[in-house]
């Protein structure tokens, strides 16, 4: 029998409402970490799994208190210790890596100061030994040279820097249990995939348990030895994470699952109706009842039990789950997109469009020379067709948004520019730009808290570009406003609402309607689905395509998330740093990756099953410049030619299947060594 | 969530939202007993003649500093007038002239906060540096200033303490501008193509007006102390007008031996400042804008 490291029993969590209320964010969790193993949380927000990893070590977010139950860690109960007890254990026995480690870091202090204090606090060291031992933990995080990292401040890392500094400092006490609140989250692909397989090596190496929280099923496909699914404060499923993920006995895993864009799969994946109920909401019953596709009447009324399945390793919560044990592996499917609209009729041209976020001097601008010779974004060629979805991805700071923010006229071109509709070039400056102009390309933003106005009604933010652009009143907006609510499948009772009673979901589709109400010829899509849940995000992206199909609109869509721009998009643009790398149709870019840069991009997406391992082909490296000349991946490449890639700029080059790459190789050898790996 | 019910999410009317906010603040004691001080003295200054037991000007010398007795409550002052008139009459000028003062801070103040956040650049930075030139400026300097060259009159004193009040708020309306600024709804305003002026009356001021009401509110027990300031220096209201300021200010040289004609007024003027204080209080945490809790752990 395997060593029990923390024992969680019958712990329910909650808090009392203004009426007096018991609401419980958790309830009735009862699991077991083992010594040396991987425990993988997931669920989508507001499913209780970071209040879960936080119980974990003893900790009550303020507002909440324990209702029942205990955490049990060296046979002791974390959740009665007084807080002198709980400093013994916390960052000695447990120990906690955040979401953020470049909010959680001190930013005055230099990093080996920051680590000398962990170091103070949980051994017995003396300060020789500190010191060693400094060095010692930035190396097994494998930051290059630890001497000049440790002599750094927080800012002058890079955030997987940091990141990695975090997990140095989690390990300096030698936790038996390290918790990790979704700690790849803010990272880019790249970085995530490294970060990911320096925790699957320290967890080899110390023999440390790993409690990991995220949202991510990928992150947690290649870390996690067992996987826990929470949803509505309950677990729903546990068991091995391979069982978990290839064959999901539990309703809402299976359609969690299935909700995941793929980079294997083209199309749309499937959504799931609805939303998690609130904490609180009046359940008799099965939680996940109203978005069940297996429901009957008996799991209306009576809740299931967490049950053992086959050989008392995994436990599911659920009355049906053994027809989906009987449901043969279907091939997984997506919904096929209707690519037919594409008409060849080019609707915007982006001609050398450079961008500068430096400002000119004076004299300079008088004198109407160029200073800033590196701009952030340059040599941006694209041509984009009526009705195509064309979709711009790369890392932060890749320039995406930047472009996405010119051709709305929100920032101003420096040189090249931006034609409507083969013969209108659009006016650098938003203000000049007429109303017919404005009201063809619309925004959708990432974030849909920050995008309608908290206090304005559903109606009241429906209605701005209505009586903006047509003038509409009365009866006639009123109409109108419902149609578009219709459109975006909500219905008139939204009218009345605000942003703050909607969820996330809904409140994306306000933001795509609001969008629609221009009847627009392009809307430009910053990240839209990125601040989603993931089953939300599936029926955001079909409402895109289905409205897409409807009304002939282009879409220029903007990602980090390379699967679901796989999922949506016709074509794709790669960008770093500012530059294009590779162009062409999406099906081949990803099928066929030719670029050094694609490739190391789509390498290091992360699936979720633990049979596809991210492959790791360039250096961690961040670069917040661009080089001044040559290539502008050159720092990276892991196909680096040397002097010709520092000093000449790449030329472009068509291959067979449609992609154009920039790049000295020659298109046709690297599609050849990209299959050889 | 089922939705069934138009009625759950009808647009609140303005009345209903005043009344919820005013529900919120008198259910907390510190909110409760501020309103309750402020509504007193404003029904105090809109009945108080009707009240009073005697004419405020009349003058007896043979009645001069009389203690309090059952005739005169608060006693008589140094010219015979009955203490309690003035007194419960004192805050009517008081009061009037810095609620529509406040307004005036407020409006100005407010919008050329608002103004000066939303289009930043150099028009900002010079209205910012001359806003910061009147900071420096004594007020009470200039207000006498211009009290001594305008006259006392209602006309003078309620635009001249709007003004002076007023550049506070700039900043508060400016440093609340530029927390909404930079969110999307506003960028998504601009590349729609909306004006500034559509900008600052559709989306920034339903998102600051609450910031920049409290302020007014604190300002407005500001105001009505150096108001009183004014009085007691006697450039505010001038006599017979009963009036706390003037009131303390006649008093204080027979302090020692007819302290009921001091303590009145004192009291009078206290309350009201402590009673709008509250209130103001109660009325930013009701609106959610007072946030202020322990930290974590």
């Amino acid at each position: 029998m395997e060593e029990i490291i923390q024992k969680v029993k019958n712990l329910s969590v909650g808090f009392k409402s203004q009426k007096g209320d018991e609401i419980s964010i958790l309830k009735n969790i009862t699991t077991n970490i083992k010594k040396g193993e991987t425990v993988g949380i997931v669920g989508e927000s507001g499913s209780g799994k970071s209040t879960l990893a936080l119980a974990m070590m003893g900790y009550v977010k303020q507002g909440l208190y324990t209702m029942e139950g205990e955490c049990v860690f060296n046979s002791s109960n974390l959740l009665n210790m007084s807080n002198r007890e709980l400093e013994k254990i916390r960052g000695r026995k447990i120990a906690m890596i955040p979401q953020n480690a470049g909010q959680s870091l001190t930013p005055n202090l230099k990093i080996g100061y920051q680590i000398d204090e962990a170091l103070k606090l949980h051994t017995n060291l003396n300060k020789n030994e500190r010191d060693k031992k400094i060095s010692e933990l930035l190396n097994k995080v494998r930051l290059p040279s630890p001497e000049t990292i440790a002599l750094r401040y927080p800012h002058e890392l890079s955030g997987g820097q940091q990141q990695r500094v975090a997990v140095g400092m989690a390990l300096a006490g030698n936790p038996d249990l390290l918790l990790l609140d979704e700690p790849t989250t803010g990272l880019d692909v790249t970085t995530q995939a490294h970060v990911l397989e320096l925790l699957n090596f320290i967890a080899k190496d110390t023999g440390t348990s790993m409690v990991y929280v995220s949202h991510d099923l990928g992150a947690i496909a290649q870390v996690s030895d067992r996987i826990i699914v929470m949803y509505s404060g309950e677990i729903v499923l546990e068991g091995p994470a391979r069982d978990i993920l290839k064959k999901p006995i539990h309703p809402y895993t299976y359609g969690l699952l299935k909700s995941i864009p793929k980079l294997s799969l083209a199309g749309l994946p499937d959504s799931m109706p609805g939303s998690q109920p609130q904490p609180g909401a009046k359940t008799k019953g099965c939680s996940f009842y109203d978005r069940c596709n297996l429901a009957e009447d008996k799991c209306k009324k009576n809740s299931p039990n967490l049950e053992y399945v086959g050989e008392f390793k995994t436990r599911v919560r659920c009355f049906n789950y053994k027809k989906l044990i009987e449901q043969k592996s279907e091939k997984q499917s997506n919904i096929k997109r209707n690519e037919k609209n594409i008409k060849i009729n080019e609707i915007l041209n982006l001609t050398d469009v450079s961008i500068s976020y430096a400002k000119q001097k004076l004299l300079d601008q008088i004198l109407n020379k160029i200073t800033d010779t590196n701009p952030t974004v340059k040599d941006i060629n694209i041509d984009i067709n009526k009705g195509e979805t064309i979709a711009l991805v790369g890392e932060s700071g890749s320039g995406k948004s930047t472009i996405l923010k010119s051709i709305a006229g929100l920032l101003r071109t420096k040189e090249g520019n931006i034609k409507f509709d083969q013969d209108r070039v659009l006016s650098n400056d938003l203000k000049k730009r007429n109303s017919s102009d404005l009201r063809a390309i619309q925004l959708i933003f990432q974030n849909p808290d920050e995008s309608l106005n908290p206090n304005h009604t559903v109606e009241e933010i429906l209605a701005q570009p209505l009586k903006l652009y047509f003038g509409l009143s009365g009866e006639e907006l009123k109409n109108n406003i419902i149609e578009l609510l219709e459109k975006v499948r909500l219905g008139k009772f939204y009218m009345a609402r605000y942003p703050r009673q909607l969820s996330g979901g809904e409140k994306q589709r306000v933001a795509v309607a609001r969008a629609f109400a221009a009847k627009p010829d392009i809307i430009l899509c910053d990240e839209v689905t990125s601040a989603l849940d993931v089953s939300v995000q599936a029926a955001v992206l079909n409402l895109l395509q289905k409205l897409k199909e409807d009304f002939g609109t282009t879409y220029i869509f903007v990602s980090h998330d390379l699967a679901v721009v796989r999922a949506i998009s016709d074509r794709v643009a790669v960008l770093y740093q500012g530059r294009l790398c590779e162009i062409g149709p999406s099906k081949n870019v990803y099928k066929f990756p030719s670029h050094p840069y694609t490739e190391v991009l789509l390498g290091a997406v992360l699936e979720p099953d633990p049979d596809i391992k991210p492959k790791l082909v360039a250096e961690d490296i961040v670069e917040d410049k661009p080089p001044e000349k040559g290539c502008c991946f050159q720092g990276r490449c892991p196909r680096f030619l040397g002097d010709k890639c520092k000093n000449e700029t790449p030329p472009w080059q068509i291959g067979d299947n449609g992609n154009a790459i920039r790049c000295h190789i020659n298109i046709k050898d690297l599609e050849k060594k990209q299959n050889g790996n | 969530m089922e939705i069934n019910k138009v009625s759950d999410f009808k647009k609140k009317s303005i009345f209903f939202k005043v009344s919820e906010v005013l529900v919120t603040m008198a259910s907390k004691p510190s909110g409760f007993i501020g309103l309750s001080i402020l509504v007193f003295h404003i029904l105090l200054a809109f009945l108080s003649p009707y009240l009073a037991p005697y004419d405020f000007k009349a003058i007896d010398p043979t009645l001069m500093l009389q203690a309090p007795s059952s005739e005169y409550w608060f006693g008589t002052d140094s010219l015979g007038r009955d203490v309690f008139t003035r007194t419960i009459m004192g805050g009517r000028t008081a009061l009037t002239i810095t609620f529509f003062g406040s307004l005036i801070a407020l409006l100005w103040g407010g919008l050329l906060g608002i103004f000066c956040g939303l289009v930043g650049g150099k028009i900002d930075d010079v209205v910012m540096r001359v806003v910061d030139a009147f900071l420096s400026i004594p007020w009470i300097l200039a207000m006498l200033l211009i009290v001594s060259l305008l006259g006392t009159s209602t006309e003078v004193l309620i635009p001249a303490l709007g003004f002076f009040y007023g550049k506070g708020i700039v900043r508060v309306a400016r440093a609340a501008t530029h927390d909404v600024i930079a969110k999307d709804f506003i960028v998504s305003a601009r590349a729609r193509g909306h004006s500034n002026l559509s900008i600052i009356w559709n989306e920034i001021i339903p998102n600051v007006r609450d910031a920049i009401l409290v302020e007014g509110a604190m300002r407005w027990s500001w105001m009505l102390l150096g108001f009183s300031s004014l009085s007691f220096l006697g450039f505010g209201v001038s006599p017979p007008t009963p009036d706390w300021g003037l009131m303390i200010s006649n008093a204080r040289g027979l302090m020692s031996f007819a302290y009921w004609a001091v303590i009145a007024p004192i009291v009078g003027l206290s309350s009201l400042i402590i009673g709008i204080n509250l209130t103001a209080d109660a009325f930013a945490k009701a609106l959610g804008i007072d946030r202020s809790t322990k930290a974590p752990v």
